[in-house]
């Protein structure tokens, strides 16, 4: 799954440190959406949304549907 | 959501007070172990009574061990769980399928001393460590 996490850190200004403070994850786990190495699980999909303020599918899209 | 602690102000630092609860109760069980198994020889001079209250103090120590693993766990975010787990998963499975094939050995008489579970032990935790290495490094 593609997403826009990193861009939208960046808007914000924030490190991976702030984020994963926010989220209430660690830095590796935030890092490793960003990679795409993993996907966050529902209830964390809708912490991001709400944190940014965008729907979830704005954020998060399937590869198999671009 | 999905956090056991999410309600807590600092989750970063619940994680780290549940790592020192789980280092001081393994430090706890490991002294326990020790005590039950040079006790008897060095301390009571296997007295029975002092010997079934050593390893009955270490059962309870080890149980409580376990609880606080459990606690530890939950308290892990979503992608630490999962590098735990799978380090686990290959820990049992390891753990098993050598277990078993080293008892066998003697068993079937190819090797002439006796396989001890302490090497079990330390091949399960080394597998263990190589299991949460590998998690790591994978979603590095």
């Amino acid at each position: 799954m593609k997403n826009r996490l990193k861009v939208l850190r960046a808007e914000h200004d924030w490190t991976q440190a702030r984020l994963a403070t926010e989220l209430e994850v660690s830095r590796q786990t935030v890092n490793a959406i960003e990679k795409g190495k993993f996907d966050p699980s529902l209830p964390l999909a809708f912490k991001i949304s709400r944190l940014f303020g965008q729907p979830i599918e704005q954020i998060f899209q399937d590869e198999s549907e671009s | 959501m999905g956090q056991v602690k999410s309600n807590d102000s600092n989750w970063a630092e619940n994680q780290a007070r549940n790592t020192r609860q789980l280092a001081v109760w393994t430090g706890a069980w490991v002294a326990t172990i020790a005590i039950a198994a040079f006790g008897p020889k060095l301390l009571w001079d296997y007295n029975p009574v002092l010997s079934v209250v050593a390893v009955l103090a270490s059962l309870g120590v080890g149980f409580g061990m376990v609880r606080v693993n459990g606690h530890y766990l939950q308290g892990l975010d979503e992608l630490q769980r999962r590098i735990f787990l799978e380090a686990a998963a290959l820990t049992l499975g390891v753990g098993m399928v050598c277990g078993l094939a080293y008892e066998l050995l003697d068993d079937i008489k190819l090797i002439t001393f006796n396989p001890e579970i302490s090497h079990l032990v330390v091949l399960m935790s080394l597998t263990f460590m190589g299991g949460m290495i590998a998690g790591q490094r994978k979603y590095q």
